[in-house]
């Protein structure tokens, strides 16, 4: 499954959140998207789950058909709710679901917590999971309906670096294995630059760069997205790392 | 954790869970049986139990006894079930489509829309050309409706978000009760003691053939629940997440408020307002069970049947000889049992 965008433009009332948008995303790779606070890359994705009006063209695979396994996982993790860890993933498979849970949706459940390590949360129900836990259930909501088309939104905002690992890996093992079309909203630009295989970068609503991550990830882009200016070292096993030294300035978005 | 062990980590979960469910259900069933019984017992007259039981069961009983159940206890217990259950379930998924803790019928203009439609029969005799008998419960279901259509129409405006129609209701609650207010001060003595304690609440002018509109009305809900247990149950993780999940959020809502307006409609129609079990109902059952709503909405409808079944059983013992209305017992009982529930709990919900 492959993502063509062509002129994506959304609108909240008078205010342009995205303007103009044009990037492909090729199946069996992550496209990582970045950008300030503000900049529209949840708007963006959004837009691609269909979640938003917006003007432009999205095509899956060549169709303008959205796929019906689209798996999507929000940023906002703070729905107050009385539901196990069992039933909100049972959830990511609500087309399949009948009045009575079948082997298969269990078995599918119990596979999707044996990747990410939360079998024996199983039963808990979300109100006694931490801020990660939670982000790991929604997680493993967005993959258990075996999606072809897979779109996080901050997937690691509330996770400790163990887990932040784990679950980039997990995702970039699922998306290379599965061919699946991954779009992946990220603050931390490393983990961008380390487990995106491309990266779109936005900023006032507006595409500065899109391509390999060596080439978008650049300096000069950081000073023109984020208004950071930045280091570029190089590790001893030849990964690039970048440093944020200072603020060049600070802009607020309206 | 070995394979075989992770299987059994998330299918003892689901059985925990569905086992936990059923016992909860089987629990209330049995408190549902006893409160008919005891409700059935309880009057000017108290009967023995063992030959209330009997004549409920089909057993053959003394004839005056028979007479008595039959005739005037039994419709008045089962009316009390099944508005109980008629509030609960529609409290459970008001709750559930506004994400709200406070939402209810009565908290959110329904029930005093249905008021209204009342007080416009007995102040000005304003109503539909029907019997004298349903003038009264066909003008307050009408007005429940339109209350119902109000908040949908007025808090789906712009685009029928939770925080949208909450508000809506609750403007509406206020219209409503100003409405009511100002028939009441125009009222003659008589008309607004009546429109009083129609408004109190009462079981003592349920028939059978009243209980028979509830049921069907309960019966044909029903089905269109069972469809949306796993849509509304996803609509509790927020509109944009249940969107995602492929459901039809503002289609569920629309839904959802016809089976409210008609659950409401028909339980404040026969018996009049009776607050705080639409309320509570949900809450006992969120505490015991969960969300998951092919637990939740049954829990809901039956821990409302309960509610009522032993309001009604009070409301002739609190003070012999006396009736006490039906909606002020609810709260007077339902309100400590309903902190002593809330203060016990250690999960968080809202």
């Amino acid at each position: 499954m492959s993502i063509d965008v062509q002129g994506l433009s959304v609108h909240y009332g008078a205010r342009t959140v995205l303007q103009d948008i044009n990037l492909y995303a090729r199946a069996g790779r992550v496209l990582g998207i970045v950008g300030p606070n503000g900049s529209g890359k949840s708007t963006l994705v959004k837009a691609v789950a269909g979640l938003l009006k917006a003007s432009g063209r999205i095509r899956f695979n060549g169709s303008e058909a959205r796929p019906k396994s689209v798996g999507y996982m929000p940023q906002d993790l703070q729905t107050p709710m009385a539901l196990t860890v069992l039933e909100v993933v049972l959830l990511g498979r609500l087309a399949e679901l009948g009045l009575t849970v079948s082997a298969d949706d269990l078995e599918a459940v119990r596979q999707v917590l044996q990747l990410l390590g939360m079998e024996a949360l199983a039963g808990r129900y979300l109100s006694e999971l931490s801020g990660g836990q939670r982000q790991m259930v929604f997680l493993a909501q967005a993959l258990v309906s075996q999606p072809t088309v897979l779109l996080l939104d901050e997937p690691i905002s509330a996770l400790d670096i163990c887990h932040q690992l784990e679950v980039l890996e997990v995702v970039r093992a699922m998306t290379l294995e599965r061919g699946l079309c991954t779009l992946m909203v990220l603050h931390d630009l490393n983990a961008a630059a380390r487990f995106a295989d491309d990266v779109a970068m936005l900023r006032e609503g507006c595409l500065v760069g899109c391509g390999d991550p060596k080439d978008v990830l650049t300096v000069e882009n950081i000073v023109t997205g984020f208004g950071v200016e930045a280091e570029a070292l190089t590790c001893i096993d030849g990964t690039g790392v970048l440093i944020p030294r200072r603020p060049v300035r600070v802009t607020i978005v309206d | 954790m070995t394979p075989a062990a992770t299987v059994d980590a998330v299918t003892v979960a689901y059985r925990r869970s569905a086992s936990r469910r059923v016992t909860v259900m089987l629990a209330a069933l049995a408190a549902l049986l006893l409160g008919v019984l005891l409700d059935a017992a309880t009057g000017p007259a108290l009967l023995p139990l063992a030959a209330v039981a009997r004549s409920v069961l089909g057993y053959p009983s003394d004839p005056a006894v028979e007479a008595i159940v039959w005739s005037i206890r039994l419709p008045v217990a089962l009316t009390a079930i099944s508005v109980g259950a008629a509030l609960g379930l529609s409290g459970a998924i008001m709750q559930t489509i506004l994400n709200n803790p406070l939402a209810s019928s009565y908290t959110l203009g329904i029930s005093a829309g249905a008021g209204f439609g009342a007080a416009l029969v007995i102040v000005l005799g304003a109503s539909l050309p029907v019997p004298e008998a349903y003038a009264i419960p066909l003008n307050a279901m009408l007005f429940a409706g339109v209350a119902c259509a109000g908040v949908f129409l007025i808090g789906g405006a712009r685009a029928a978000t939770a925080e949208g129609l909450v508000l809506a209701g609750i403007a509406l609650l206020f219209l409503f009760q100003a409405l009511t207010a100002l028939l009441q001060m125009i009222a003659s003595p008589e008309s607004l003691q009546q429109v009083v304690f129609w408004l109190f609440g009462s079981l003592q002018k349920s028939t059978w053939p009243k209980l028979w509109v509830l049921v069907a009305v309960l019966a044909v809900c029903t089905p269109f629940l069972v469809r949306d247990v796993w849509g509304l149950t996803a609509l509790k993780m927020g509109d944009a997440r249940a969107s995602a999940l492929g459901v039809n959020v503002r289609a569920l809502r629309f839904r959802s408020f016809v089976l409210i307006s008609a659950l409401t409609g028909v339980a404040v129609a026969f018996v009049g307002t009776i607050g705080f079990v639409g309320l509570v109902a949900p809450h006992v059952a969120r505490m015991l069970i969960g969300e998951d709503q092919r637990g939740f909405l049954p829990v809901s409808a039956l821990m409302g049947a309960v509610l009522l079944s032993l309001a009604s059983v009070a409301s002739k013992t609190i003070s012999p000889g006396a009736i006490f209305p039906i909606g002020i017992v609810t709260s007077l009982i339902g309100v400590p049992f309903f902190i002593w529930m809330v203060l016990r709990t250690r999960r968080a919900y809202w």
